[in-house]
């Protein structure tokens, strides 16, 4: 699909406007429909949208297997160590209350920073996925 | 401070543990990541089996939000005592794992077959802490997608084709499951599994709750490999990794008979699922059958982890059995023979783990001599045999013991019958190993390249079965646990 103008104009053009709606969700969920799910499946629709058009070794030149494997430890290890830190302060595990000022603050920092672990671990997994599917018939 | 968050760590320990796996490069790190991770789980497991028997049950709210609304931890006598059982069990397997592992699987792939298999244990410890039903469903699919993996780490290409069978079985058990709890939810506007057992009764009549408890028995049984929907099992142990089998043996089953006590005797209650509902004579049944025909068929196997598969089918029988007559006495066999099972399931398929390791083969043919070459091992799988069937001083006796004594309490005298026939057939399929191991000459060609097993392999091994022998003879903690849990199970207090 790499010879076909169109497809390759068009898909360099709204890259980087799926990439930045994906952003819009991800940071947004909070108080709009959306959230760390919704956004990462969204920004890896962009990759795998890319990898469509240019090929799988385009998206390996990109980000090397290895990179996107230390990304989805990296979300879930967020996630979890952002449960962590309440507990080391003596609340509960996952008691977002000890992470700011007043319940409101901490909550909603907590809940930011859990959804962006989501966000990154499932984005990392949806590509991922695509490139193991994608690339069998090139190993 | 530490002491109270306990039920959080038990969880979140092996959750954490995984992606740290993930990350490290080499198989052997991540072997020791996976083992500090489930022993110190383990470790978290006997503090909380000493605080539940000092203080009675715990209650931990995720995130701080009060029980109904947000997700509750209950840990209770029964509970932790099946904790205990899955901490012990993968901490030992780990041990097993590393020169086992090695053996079976890629180097490249060995970090992520670690990953999986913290994963796998974070969901099944998961699955018997939770005391909200989503919850629970929740971690059935954790546990439930990491075995599928776990099982296609396989050497042999049928591993693929199992762990396929059983991703489609499981997640029809898992669907089941998920429509019963919603059921559940639709009448009562409540998941927590405490409040549920509140509400249940004022609605306890109509037809949605029964279906709810009939979507969730049948969605729980094809976890559990109850007799007529066992068929994923067989295949999935006899072409999983050695230490794989021996993990899922030991663990998956166990927790899913645990959850099947929990929705029957704490959320439904003794009187509504067995005397309003005849699930008593169903499963009293579906248990006799299991033991008499999946013995027998066992008898027939070529591949021995095939055969001890079957033979776990048929020890499930058991535990159903006694669950069947919902009395003290009954699941208080059922609970023993959970633990007891663990120990010699979790025994027999490390020699056999052995025998894969030195043989290449757990084909009965290639046995052919291995008492001689293997003793160490083949002792072993002697021993654990013995108590499979139930010999007197190993473990299986007990609870076999107490089934017996609890159905004949109650006047279900063809009980016996079955707990005899089953014992006989498994005598035959025990027998024909001992017999090829023992009695027949080692083919000449290849009897001097064959050793006995290395002690990373053997210590492990010998430690489960050690502990048939111990928990033959020391019956205080196991049948004194399991007792207390089925009191605790029946509505009577501690």
């Amino acid at each position: 699909m790499r010879d076909n103008p169109v497809l390759r104009v068009v898909t360099k053009i709204i890259v980087p406007v799926i990439f930045l709606f994906a952003l819009y969700v991800q940071f947004h969920g909070d108080y709009g429909p959306g959230g760390g799910f919704q956004a990462g499946v969204i920004f890896a629709a962009g990759l795998i949208l890319y990898g469509l058009i240019f090929g799988t070794e385009s998206i390996r030149c990109l980000i090397s297997t290895r990179f996107l494997r230390a990304l989805i430890a990296a979300g879930l290890l967020l996630f979890a160590s952002v449960g962590f830190l309440p507990l080391l302060m003596g609340w509960n595990y996952l008691d977002y209350d000890a992470l700011g000022q007043n319940p409101l603050s901490g909550q909603h920092l907590g809940i930011f920073l859990v959804e962006l672990g989501v966000g990154i671990t499932v984005a990392a997994v949806m590509v991922t996925i695509f490139v193991a599917f994608a690339g069998r018939r090139d190993s | 401070m530490i002491l109270s968050q306990l039920p959080a760590l038990q969880v979140t320990l092996p959750l954490i543990a995984a992606p740290l796996c993930l990350l490290v490069r080499s198989g052997r790190a991540a072997w020791g990541i996976a083992l500090f991770a489930s022993a110190a789980s383990f470790a978290v497991a006997v503090l909380l089996l000493s605080r539940v028997l000092d203080q009675g049950t715990l209650s931990y709210e995720f995130g701080g939000w009060a029980a109904p609304w947000g997700i509750e931890y209950r840990v209770d006598i029964v509970n932790v005592f099946v904790l205990f059982v899955v901490t012990a069990i993968t901490t030992v397997v780990l041990f097993f794992a590393n020169d086992s592992v090695r053996k079976e699987v890629d180097a490249s792939r060995q970090s992520l077959f670690y990953t999986v298999w913290l994963l796998c244990l974070t969901g099944l410890v998961g699955l018997v802490m939770t005391g909200d039903a989503f919850n629970l469903f929740v971690f059935l699919e954790i546990s439930s997608l990491s075995s599928y993996v776990l099982i296609a780490f396989g050497k042999d290409r049928r591993a693929l084709t199992a762990s396929y069978q059983y991703l489609v079985m499981g997640t029809i058990g898992a669907t089941f499951v998920l429509i019963g709890v919603g059921l559940l939810y639709m009448m009562t506007g409540t998941l927590n599994m405490a409040d549920l057992a509140d509400r249940l009764p004022a609605v306890m009549a109509t037809r949605t709750v029964r279906a709810a408890l009939a979507f969730l028995v049948v969605g729980i049984s094809l976890k559990l490999a109850l007799f007529p929907l066992h068929l994923w099992l067989p295949n999935a142990y006899a072409f999983a990794p050695s230490a794989v089998t021996a993990f899922l043996a030991a663990t998956a089953t166990k927790v899913a008979f645990y959850v099947l006590l929990r929705f029957l005797f704490t959320v439904f209650g003794v009187t509504f699922a067995f005397e309003a509902m005849p699930l008593g004579i169903i499963l009293a049944v579906l248990g006799a059958a299991a033991i008499l025909s999946t013995s027998a068929v066992a008898i027939f196997q070529d591949d021995i982890k095939r055969m001890l598969a079957y033979s776990s089918v048929a020890q499930i029988g058991y535990m159903v059995l006694g669950l069947s007559m919902a009395s003290v006495a009954g699941l208080t066999a059922s609970i023993l023979h959970l633990f007891n099972h663990a120990l010699m399931k979790g025994g027999l398929f490390l020699a056999l783990g052995c025998m894969a390791y030195r043989l290449g083969s757990v084909r009965l043919g290639a046995l052919a001599g291995a008492g001689y070459r293997m003793p160490w091992t083949m002792g072993a799988f002697l021993v654990g045999g013995l108590s499979l069937i139930g010999i007197p001083l190993t473990a299986g006796f007990l609870s076999k013991w107490y089934l017996v004594q609890a159905a004949l309490g109650q006047g279900w005298w063809p009980v016996l019958v079955v707990v005899i026939v089953g014992s006989l057939l498994a005598v035959v399929y025990v027998w024909r190993v001992v017999e090829m191991a023992y009695l027949r000459r080692p083919n000449d060609s290849d009897a001097s390249a064959v050793r006995e097993a290395p002690l990373s392999l053997l210590l492990p091994t010998w430690f489960l079965i050690g502990a048939n022998l111990y928990f033959g003879i020391h019956t205080r903690l196991s049948v004194g646990i399991a007792g207390k849990a089925a009191a605790v199970l029946m509505g009577q207090s501690q």
